[in-house]
């Protein structure tokens, strides 16, 4: 078992409970074992970074820090977002010993813990698709997706800016359609996986937001996926729960269900769906299940 | 070299687009734009490209390459070659395209206009009567936005451009910036108002496309988040985005983690928000709108108020907190390429 600090930021606490949950059942079965950070709050979402820039700054050194002091080089996400933010303000303080130090000396004067300044923030899909880790992944996933087809859905701050994120080219990844793969699901191609769903401005410009959610939808829904995977839990916000409201703007059912990247690999690895909260998503998981063989729960069927 | 590229192709006249594949023999360390003339002069001369300085100043040569936009006079042709398949090279995207490589750029200028790209300098002058004079580093905020060459790229790339067409977007923003926060500019306040609006800072979706391609490390999207920051920072604060960004703040100083059931009510206000009961009901039925009360609080919460008060006594507000630790940001690129060499060097 690896000890790795775990941040699962705020959504994944709130609305997409089910994330936090899968993750949790998923993580022994990768050799992990999460150390969940309590003493952390919010990462700013890139929202208090305009609200309050110097602020966020400090919010993600706490993070960090308490991440360094739970005894882990590495801090795991499993939101786009938050990697962004915490791989920001990890290369800001690791590289400007005065920044570092005023941001220190006010985390000690508020009763918080310092920052060295050398954690490694990581997410959730760039562990399980490096080359060890999918070669385990193929073996775990013992209860194969049985051909399902798969649209690998990255979004945006995964990927960009490519200077701080770099795990692979930030305009042709495979690192989901590899994790599709060893699961025994096929990805379907759809040039808008590296797109924007629009989620951060969903509320403030919703008609804009809502243009941008209906490109990967579309695409993927042409391109023959029968399934969607994210990961990242606001995407999954906009693509799931805004699905109906694009539908009933677009006048056409679009029905195409969203699963976190957690909850994937945990299916193929041989967990319940109960476990694993299908029933929380608005999209229903059902016909999918159906497929799979895999209906092991009235409530998957959802409303659909 | 041999090279082989496919180039679409756009007629005015019919009205067709298509591809054309050329092939032709040149240097190793030939660019794209290199190939664009060669082809230009040799092989056909029909075909229609911008280019000026040849050295990544003018802005002029802007092009999509295999879908990415770049400049094709810093584009070694060789590493596309190395990178397999016959490059496809096409206009610009979000500009509508006038023939084959040439875009209208009417409707980017036309925003570029619109946030009165000059200085606006305070009154009075300097008691000996002379210029103003800046210290270095108070230019500093403004530093990656002054190297802007208005080549395009990011509004190319731009993603609420593509489905908004009447966003200002990352051009037009980041020049704003450029002056906003120039320390000499004197009507900053006005400035802000109007980028608030429908059209401005807070239509910006944060997809990153920008600071992705920029040729010049504008950072746009930056220079977009230090406006979103300075506007709340000057009061205005109205806009819905601005709300929405004020409202995780709220969260973080009051419970650590977003009060995410109250973000609706706090972005929209309580009439517009009405509107929304039948998307909150359903999401209430699938636990995906969770109760405000017991609020879900983080432990420990002292340290996050505590620094809350801290910070705002320290003077770095604004996109001051945005710029510090900027240049360890720019360090990546030249700690990245350094190691690269090296490691290039090592395999020699």
């Amino acid at each position: 078992m690896t000890r790795i600090a775990y941040y699962k930021g705020c959504v994944a606490g709130l609305s997409a409970r089910e994330l936090d949950a899968s993750t949790k059942l998923l993580a022994p079965k990768l050799g992990l074992e999460l150390i969940d950070l309590e003493s952390v709050t919010c990462c700013g979402a890139g929202d208090i970074q305009m609200a309050d820039p110097d602020y966020a700054l400090h919010l993600n050194a706490r993070i960090l820090a308490e991440a360094e002091h739970a005894g882990s080089d590495t801090l795991l996400t499993i939101c786009n977002v938050c990697t962004l933010n915490l791989r920001q303000a990890a290369w800001q303080l690791g590289n400007d010993e005065k920044l570092r130090s005023r941001v220190n000396e006010n985390l000690e004067r508020s009763g918080a813990r310092p920052y060295s300044g050398k954690v490694e923030v990581t997410h959730l899909l760039w562990l399980l698709a490096r080359g060890e880790a999918l070669e385990r992944l193929a073996e775990i996933a013992f209860k194969k997706l049985d051909g399902l087809r798969v649209a690998p859905y990255y979004g945006c701050q995964l990927l960009r800016p490519s200077n701080l994120m770099g795990f692979e080219d930030a305009d042709r990844p495979t690192s989901l359609e590899s994790v599709i793969e060893a699961c025994g699901g096929e990805p379907v191609d759809y040039p808008a996986k590296t797109r924007c769903c629009g989620f951060p401005i969903l509320l403030a410009r919703e008609q804009t937001s809502m243009a941008e959610l209906a490109r990967p939808l579309e695409q993927a829904l042409e391109a023959g996926a029968e399934a969607m995977v994210t990961s990242c839990p606001l995407c999954h916000l906009s693509l799931d729960a805004w699905q109906k409201s694009l539908e009933r703007t677009e006048g056409r059912k679009l029905g195409l269900p969203i699963f976190h990247l957690s909850q994937l690999v945990a299916l193929a690895a041989g967990l319940e769906p109960s476990q694993l909260q299908f029933s929380r998503h608005v999209v229903s998981l059902g016909p999918v299940l159906s497929k799979l063989e895999r209906v092991d729960d009235p409530s998957t069927g959802c409303d659909r | 070299m041999r090279v082989e590229l496919q180039i679409e192709r756009f007629d005015p006249v019919s009205g067709e687009t298509r591809l054309q594949p050329y092939e032709l023999e040149v240097r190793e360390e030939a660019t794209l734009l290199d190939c664009l003339e060669q082809i230009k002069d040799d092989i056909d001369g029909t075909l229609a490209f911008r280019r000026s300085c040849r050295e990544g100043t003018c802005g002029s040569c802007a092009v999509r390459v295999d879908g990415r936009t770049a400049l094709a006079c810093r584009t070694p042709v060789a590493e596309l070659a190395a990178a397999g398949g016959t490059p496809t090279v096409a206009p610009i995207g979000n500009l509508p395209v006038l023939r084959d490589l040439v875009v209208e750029t009417a409707p980017m200028w036309e925003k570029f206009r619109a946030v009165d790209p000059f200085l606006k300098p305070k009154p009075g002058r300097p008691a000996d009567g002379r210029e103003t004079l800046v210290p270095p580093a108070a230019m500093e905020v403004v530093r990656k936005e002054a190297l802007c060459i208005n080549c395009g790229a990011c509004v190319s790339e731009c993603d609420a451009m593509s489905v908004s067409p009447e966003f200002l977007g990352p051009l037009a923003l980041a020049k704003a910036w450029r002056f906003v926060g120039d320390p000499r500019e004197g009507e900053t306040v006005r400035r802000l108002e109007a980028l608030s609006g429908e059209h401005g800072i807070w239509e910006c979706t944060r997809c990153y496309l920008c600071n992705e391609r920029c040729p010049r490390g504008v950072d746009p999207r930056d220079a977009i988040a230090k406006l979103g920051a300075e506007a709340i920072l000057a009061g205005h604060t109205r806009d819905r985005g601005a709300r929405h960004a004020n409202w995780f703040l709220t969260s973080a100083r009051t419970t650590g983690w977003l009060r995410e059931s109250e973000l609706v009510v706090k972005t929209l206000g309580i009439v517009a928000s009405l509107k929304r009961i039948p998307l909150a009901l359903r999401l209430f039925r699938h636990g995906k709108a969770p109760l405000p009360w017991p609020r879900h609080k983080a432990r420990d919460l002292g340290p996050a108020r505590e620094l809350h008060r801290l910070v705002g006594e320290q003077d770095r507000r604004g996109a001051l907190g945005i710029v510090q630790g900027e240049r360890a940001l720019d360090r990546i690129e030249f700690v990245r390429s350094v190691a690269e060499t090296d490691s290039e060097d090592v395999s020699r």
